[in-house]
């Protein structure tokens, strides 16, 4: 059971909040502009890193914000937590 | 003849507390401190359970919760019984019946021990090696075999007693209160850290406090002396809560660890009722600090496992804590001194030790000299080849051991006993630690696995880390808890200790025997009857992987969870197949550390907590109505209302027909509400909607669909324009919470730009739906200002007015095809907003109507149930409802998706209407439908989504999605039922009022 | 030639004190090429091998293993078998696989206890009842046995489930596959492992790939810790970490990777007979022949490869347990784990060929693939012998991601087995 450290209410248990999968997929800006390679793409294929992953987290029971969380996925630890719209960190 | 099996009054033990208990129906006592183990032992019952697989005779061999063997069903036949509980650990009370298990007719005389007799055609996995012939007897044999496993029964009855859950947030959790727990928590709690002790036992001082070791002194006392004061003074000390029988069960990741507290499992049963049995404590520790203890191995030889054969350490702990001696002539077995320390306490309180049989070759430990000078007879160098004694341990025959430890010389020496204490070292328990993540490595010298890697803010301390010995226990504490707490001292920095120091070790995980090994049965796995020679046998087979030998051989698969015999599993392969038990890695610990109930991990959360019900505001009026509820989500919704004697059809047709006749009343208080304001309210429906929304006038509605971005049907509802940036939308009931997430995500992560905020207000307001010919009377009654006129409200439009000073909102929309009103309320005054419309109706006979009325009265006219008439893989195309997709927007969420291949395809499943050829015949909702009959296997083409009766138009009617349907208008379709064949025609889906002309009736 | 599994070689062998069996598989080392490669050895894995040997004579096939065979989700799920699914496309893939299973421990000479105990699916609310009495219909017109089942059939069929209309989820019906059940997970990958070792497949245990090698767009071979092999066609089998060989090779796949976790009681005597599962209320249960409760929870939401979960996904199912069957109360929990999962977006699996010549993907079974294992393995062989697909997995290729014909199976799967 993590223990997550939400940007605006501070560490919560795991279970308040819900996971969204991968970060920074931005969603097209004009989808009709893309091949259907292109659309599925973005609608379905995912890095799903073994390592460390960006990932989208929303404080579900509790503020419902979103926000970004990098983790590595080999043994959960949460490595950083920053707001959405937030640059991700290079590293 | 009575032996005599109790020895001085132990003060753990209250000799003048007579407690009487049955075992196999027998009736014995004890005394209050006792546990149902050393109660039967004190009354010389050893022979407790049979074996899982040959049925062997079994004893109790521990004192703990490792115990492998002495498993018994507790009060069977009664609500509270429990299988496969360890007699180590039931302390025992007035009442308390217990039996044997995994034996037939009895425990003294089990027909299962056959199995024993054909022991060698059964080694490990012969299953996966017979049983095959003829194919179809696997389900004969498979019955037997199903039949002859298990151990205890299932209770059969409802559990009459309550379980809690309880959150724990602390600075310091310590789990394990012997010397080095008690120690550690008394300075974490000192230095004002909130601090929780606890413990799996009812007492704390873990095996320090009983065990007074000869040459162990801590400041000039004996360690148990010492340790009594520092656990007295444990009392005063704030900051610090200490619980006992309180197991650690898990340890998960970010120091997230359970406890089961147990808190009546010892009382009478009548000191049970009412109270909670037990506790699953949910701790968040900052800090872990483990000093679980080691557990005390056996050792690997022939027929190591008769009634009467305990580890050295049980032998003197049932001696020491429960002044009960395990036998008349005991022998000890070891390869270390600790055995000696059992030996000698025997000796002092007049049990007689007949000799010490020690694997090594010599020992010049304090304690070993002082066994010989009493006179006990030690064999050097020399092993225990076999065992005799079916239901009692009579005699072990014992041979000089070779050199190198792999076989054994010269003749047999029989020494008669009735109890044999082994030692085989001791055995750090890592079981969280490995949990929680930590890595372990091998200490080559001691034959231990140690943690090394922590994964957390976490230390081992104690036996648990390879400190054995109390000199060793303190100095590392001290330095690792000033590290670990960053504390300046503890108060146990300058204490002196003094010990007998262990110089000679010797550790052979498989001892030889006179005999093959193909002709012993040394087992490693007690309770399985996972032999040596077994795991040999998965080695030759090519099982090389631990995890492979343990499968195979079902080592360490027992509820004991291998806590004995893990290590020598290890160990003989190791040896076996010449590689380093440090190369060969462990097995993975999983959790829990002692099986966990199911109703403690459960606590409350069943029957009316399993899920909370969500009833709207008019619930008390619908019970009081008779109603039938259907759970839709969380929602208990009114599905209809039998009038007497009426049933289901009857009723739901009598609803359906009141609506379009003159009144109905539906609660739709379940609907989801979503409040949606900001300047760019508009934008953000055009981008959620399919259609468009900018230009709805304030005061008007609007049916909007909603898609995945994959483009299929995801939930629908209407919308209304309050203001120029404020709207209300409505979702599907079930799709309520989902949707206000969806629409969230959005709104965050990808149109952070638009200035919209999101309220969900579902619970805010009830909602009365009144329909009809005759609503418009029945609002006029109610709210006699409201302008009811078309003129002044038409269809598709919103009105807020005042109901008795209470502000309303009211929705001039439908969902039955009727002219029909939405009255929204706040949500206080639903029920009375509800009886107002029954009353001002009753004149009109206003008929309240439930989900299954509403469903037919839209399916008539053709509108689509998301979820009922979609499955997630129909687009608004497939429903036939292009008109809902605005062809001027750039984007919405979903359109790139309907511009695929496969979604452009002419020929998918389209929604259509069915009618059956013979207009009574109402279809299966679910049935399949095919176009040619005759064929295997058949083209489905499609299902029934809706189907019903309709008394409106007096035949069936149904929705249905069918391949390419919206070319096949009129096409003779066929149902395969089971029993039967159903002659269709497609139809157009709005069977009612095609022409909308009752809107505005 | 190995010697056959009998009791007549049990009794043998008993007199030689079991010391004259011969190893189940060899142990290898890889040599410098092999025609095909299958990397992963689990039961898929080494199925595939297994039928590629078998039905497409090919001899010259290793399977590489990065621990020990059915160490993944092969060991770890709760080997339910069914193949009472929703689409013609699944229903022909499980049913394939379930007609196999109904022959394979003769076929194997290795008994893998497959037990047509028969396998239940609740219904608790209307719409439950819609769904499931569709998929029966489907499942009637397909060919696979399936029946449907009111309240009063489901207690008569399994006594002990709570059918009291008071409940918070009631049992409102239910369906029955019959010839559906469980087997024995780890007889499963041994047996595979046994029959295509006789057959001369080398099963290279402890050899993780490290790499793909490429010539352009086609496969040359695999970097592993055991050194380069060299071979043109791959086939990957890895479950949970498909996307991890994926990645190596430069593709990406519509998957996640995610914990589910199981869990098993102490073991008692019989007390039920059947598997029964309730998607809505995420419980599903049967009882091993040696006596535990087998037990499986739900998936957590996010990607992990900790072969962990967390604890609510347990609690959550142990609360639905108790809710419809209440003498478990005092039940004790054994043993709890968590194995990885990889889900497709339509709750499907791929056996699909990829962009990259001779790079087979078979992936994506989600939280149900142990019952589709022989099936799944005969038409990967096929699809890899031959370069393209058979008809029963044609539908479940990589291209349906792009084209939008997905094969949503969320109804008949969801979290279940």
């Amino acid at each position: 059971m993590f223990l997550i450290n939400c940007p605006y209410c501070g560490e919560r248990d795991q279970h308040e909040f819900k996971a969204g999968g991968e970060a920074h997929i931005e969603r097209p800006k004009q989808p009709t502009e893309l091949s259907d390679d292109e659309w599925a793409e973005y609608l379905f294929m995912r890095k799903n890193i073994k390592g460390v992953q960006f990932e989208r987290w929303n404080h579900a029971h509790g503020c419902r914000k979103w926000f970004n969380m990098v983790r590595d996925t080999s043994n959960d630890e949460i490595k950083l937590i920053y707001k959405m719209g937030e640059k991700p960190p290079s590293e | 003849m009575q032996k005599k099996l109790r020895v001085k009054t132990s003060e753990y033990i209250d000799e003048t507390n007579r407690v009487s208990f049955k075992f196999n129906g027998k009736s014995y006592y004890g005394f209050k401190g006792d546990t149902l183990a050393s109660a039967l032992l004190a009354n010389d019952v050893h022979l407790v359970g049979r074996s899982f697989k040959y049925h062997r005779p079994r004893g109790v061999m521990t004192a703990g919760s490792e115990e492998p063997n002495a498993l018994v069903q507790v009060n069977d036949n009664t609500d509270r019984t429990e299988p496969n509980v360890r007699a180590t650990e039931v302390e025992i009370y007035e009442g308390l019946e217990a039996s044997s298990q995994n034996c037939w007719p009895n425990v003294n005389f089990d027909i299962g021990g056959v199995n024993n007799v054909i022991s060698p055609f059964l080694p490990a996995g012969f299953y996966y090696k017979t049983f095959m012939w003829p194919a179809s007897f696997w389900e004969k044999y498979e019955y037997f075999i199903r039949h002859s496993a298990g151990l205890g029964k299932s209770p059969r009855k409802k559990d009459p007693d309550v379980y809690d859950h309880k959150y724990i947030h602390c600075d310091v959790l310590v789990v394990g209160a012997g010397i080095a727990g008690i120690l550690a928590a008394k300075n974490a709690a000192k230095n004002n850290l909130k601090t929780l002790l606890v413990d799996e036992k009812n007492e704390l001082g873990g095996a320090t406090i009983y065990e007074n070791r000869e040459f162990n002194k801590i400041e000039n006392q004996s360690s148990s002396d010492w340790l009594k004061k520092e656990i007295q003074g444990l009392k005063d000390i704030e900051n610090l809560e200490v619980k006992t029988r309180t197991s650690v069960a898990a340890y998960h990741a970010y120091n997230y660890l359970l406890a089961r507290e147990n808190l009546t499992d010892h009382l009478e049963k009548k000191d049970k009722q009412g109270k909670i049995r037990q506790r699953l404590l949910k701790i968040r520790a900052k800090k872990v600090i483990l000093a679980t203890g080691a557990l005390e191995r056996p050792l690997i030889f022939n027929n190591n496992d008769r009634p009467g054969i305990m580890l050295s350490s049980a032998v003197k702990k049932y001696a020491d804590f429960y002044g009960v001696i395990c036998g008349q002539k005991t022998v000890f077995f070891t390869n270390n001194d600790s055995a000696y320390e059992s030996a000698l306490c025997l000796h002092n309180r007049g049990i007689k030790v007949e000799a010490i049989i020690d694997i090594r070759d010599n020992s010049d430990s304090k304690i070993v000299k002082a066994v010989e000078d009493t006179g006990i007879k030690v064999y050097w160098s020399h092993t225990v080849v076999d065992t005799s004694g079916y239901k009692r341990l009579k005699n072990i025959s014992v041979m000089k051991l070779s050199n190198d430890g792999m076989s054994v010389t010269g003749n047999r020496i029989e020494i008669s006993c009735d109890c044999l204490g082994m030692s085989g070292g001791w055995t750090p328990a890592v079981h969280l630690f490995t949990q929680s993540g930590g890595k372990l490595s091998f200490d080559e010298e001691n034959k231990v696995f140690l943690p090394s890697k922590y994964p957390s803010e976490q230390i081992s301390i104690g036996s648990c880390n390879g400190d054995f010995k109390i000199n060793q226990i303190i100095k590392n504490l001290s330095k690792n808890l000033k590290d670990f707490l960053k504390i300046e001292q503890t108060d146990f920095d300058n204490i002196s200790v003094d010990i007998d120091d262990e110089k000679s070790k010797r550790n052979i995980w498989l001892l030889p025997s006179d005999k093959p090994i193909g002709k012993t049965k040394p087992f490693v796995d007690y309770q399985n009857d996972a032999t040596a020679k077994d795991i040999k046998l998965a080695l030759r087979e090519g099982f090389r992987s631990i995890e492979h030998v343990k499968r195979y051989t079902t080592t360490g698969m027992g509820t004991d969870q291998g806590k004995l015999g893990n290590m020598h599993a290890l160990g003989i392969i190791a040896d076996t197949a010449g590689v380093k038990m440090g190369d060969l890695g462990t097995t993975t610990f999983r959790p829990p550390y002692t099986p966990l109930t199911f109703g403690t991990i459960v606590g409350r959360n069943v029957g009316e907590y399993f899920d909370i019900f969500r009833r709207t505001p008019m619930n008390d009026w619908h019970i009081q109505n008779k109603v039938e509820f259907e759970n839709v989500g969380q929602w208990k919704r009114g599905w209809y209302y039998p009038a007497d004697g009426e049933s289901m059809h009857q009723a739901v047709q009598r609803e359906s027909k009141a609506a379009r006749e003159s009144a109905g009343i539906l609660d739709a208080s379940t609907l989801g509400k979503i409040d949606i304001q900001g300047s760019d309210a508009s934008e953000f429906l055009n981008r959620v909607y399919t259609n468009a929304w900018s230009k709805l006038a304030i005061g008007k509605c609007r049916y909007g669909l909603m898609l995945n971005e994959d483009g299929m049907v995801y939930d629908d509802g209407v919308t209304t324009r309050l203001g120029e940036n404020h709207y209300l939308m409505t979702t599907t009931t079930g799709g309520a919470a989902n949707v206000l997430g969806k629409l969230e995500d959005y709104l965050q992560t990808e149109w952070p730009e638009l200035n919209v905020y999101l309220t969900s207000v579902t619970d805010h307001y009830a909602t009365a739906s009144v329909c009809g010919p005759n609503s418009k009377k029945i609002l006029n009654k109610i709210i006699p200002d409201l302008d009811l006129s078309d003129e002044s409200f038409p269809h598709m439009s919103f009105k807020e007015v005042k109901l008795n000073n209470v502000k309303c909102r009211v929705m001039r929309i439908s969902f039955t095809g009727e002219h029909s009103y939405e009255i929204n309320i706040q949500a206080s005054y639903g029920k009375s907003l509800w009886e107002k419309c029954i009353e001002a109706g009753k004149e009109f006979n206003i008929t309240p109507y439930g989900t299954e009325a509403m469903h037919l009265l839209r399916a008539e006219k053709g509108f689509i149930i998301v979820g009922q008439d979609t499955d997630g893989t129909m687009t608004p195309i497939d429903l036939q409802m292009d008109w809902i997709i605005s062809k001027k927007k750039y984007d919405f969420i979903g359109k790139r998706s309907l511009y695929r291949s496969d979604t452009m395809r002419e020929d998918r499943k389209q929604l259509v209407g069915l009618v059956t050829d013979d207009p009574k015949v109402v279809l299966e909702e679910g049935a399949q439908i095919v176009s040619e009959l005759n064929q295997s296997p058949v083209e489905m083409l499609g299902h029934v989504t809706s189907s019903y009766y309709s008394p409106n138009l007096k035949k069936s009617i149904a929705l249905a999605v069918v391949k390419g349907g919206k070319n096949m208008m009129g096409k003779k379709l066929f149902i395969p039922m089971e029993d039967k064949t159903i002659n269709v025609s497609v139809a157009n889906p709005v069977f009612f009022d095609e022409k909308n002309k009752r809107l505005n009736a | 030639m190995k010697n056959k599994y009998s009791i007549f070689s049990l009794i043998k062998n008993a007199f030689s004190h079991h010391e004259n069996w011969q190893k189940a598989w060899k142990d290898p080392q890889p040599k410098k090429e092999y025609d095909v490669v299958i990397v992963g050895g689990g039961g898929h894995g080494l199925a595939t091998a297994y039928y590629l040997a078998k039905k497409h004579n090919l001899k010259n096939i290793a399977v590489v293993e990065k621990g020990w065979i059915g160490g993944g989700n092969t060991g770890r799920n709760t080997t339910i078998i069914r193949s009472n699914y929703l689409w013609d496309a699944s229903a022909g893939l499980y049913d394939h696989a379930l007609k196999i299973w109904e022959g394979l421990s003769q076929e194997l000479n290795y008994n893998v206890m497959f037990s047509q105990r028969g396998v239940m699916n609740l219904a608790h609310n209307l719409q439950d009842v819609r769904d499931l009495k569709r998929r029966t219909h489907a499942n009637r017109l397909n060919g696979i046995d399936a029946v449907y089942l009111n309240t009063e059939e489901v207690k008569k069929f399994c006594p002990i489930i709570n059918t009291s209309q008071d409940i918070r989820y009631p049992v409102l019906g239910g369906t029955l596959q019959r010839r559906a059940g469980t087997a024995r997970h780890d007889a499963v990958a041994w047996g595979y492992a046994r029959g295509a070792d006789e057959m001369g497949v080398d099963i290279i245990q402890n050899c993780e790939v490290q790499g793909i090698k490429r010539n352009g767009d086609a496969v040359e071979g695999l970097e592993t810790t055991k050194g380069f092999i060299k071979t043109k066609k791959v086939g990957v089998v890895a479950a949970g970490h498909s996307s991890v060989i994926a990645n190596m090779a430069g593709l990406r796949l519509p998957l996640e990777s995610k914990p589910l976790q199981a869990l098993v009681s102490e073991p008692v005597k019989p007390i039920i007979d059947t598997v029964v599962m309730s998607n809505a209320v995420h419980a599903y249960v049967s009882q091993s022949d040696k006596g535990e409760l087998v037990i499986g929870a739900g998936t957590d939401d996010y990607v992990s490869y900790s072969q962990k979960g967390s604890h609510q996904i347990v609690e959550g199912t142990l609360n639905a347990i108790l809710e419809l069957y209440p003498i478990f109360s005092r039940m004790r929990m054994l043993r709890q784990w968590g194995g990885i999962v990889d889900i497709c977006p339509d709750a499907s699996p791929i056996l699909s060929k990829t962009t990259v010549q001779g790079l087979y993907f078979n992936c994506g079974w989600g939280t149900g693939g142990f019952k589709a294992t022989p099936g799944s393995g005969d038409l990967f062989a096929h699809t890899i012998a031959n370069d393209e697909p058979h008809k029963l997995n044609a539908a479940f290729n990589l291209n349906r991601f792009v084209s939008g014909d997905l094969v949503d199976e969320h109804g008949a799967a969801a979290v279940a087995h």
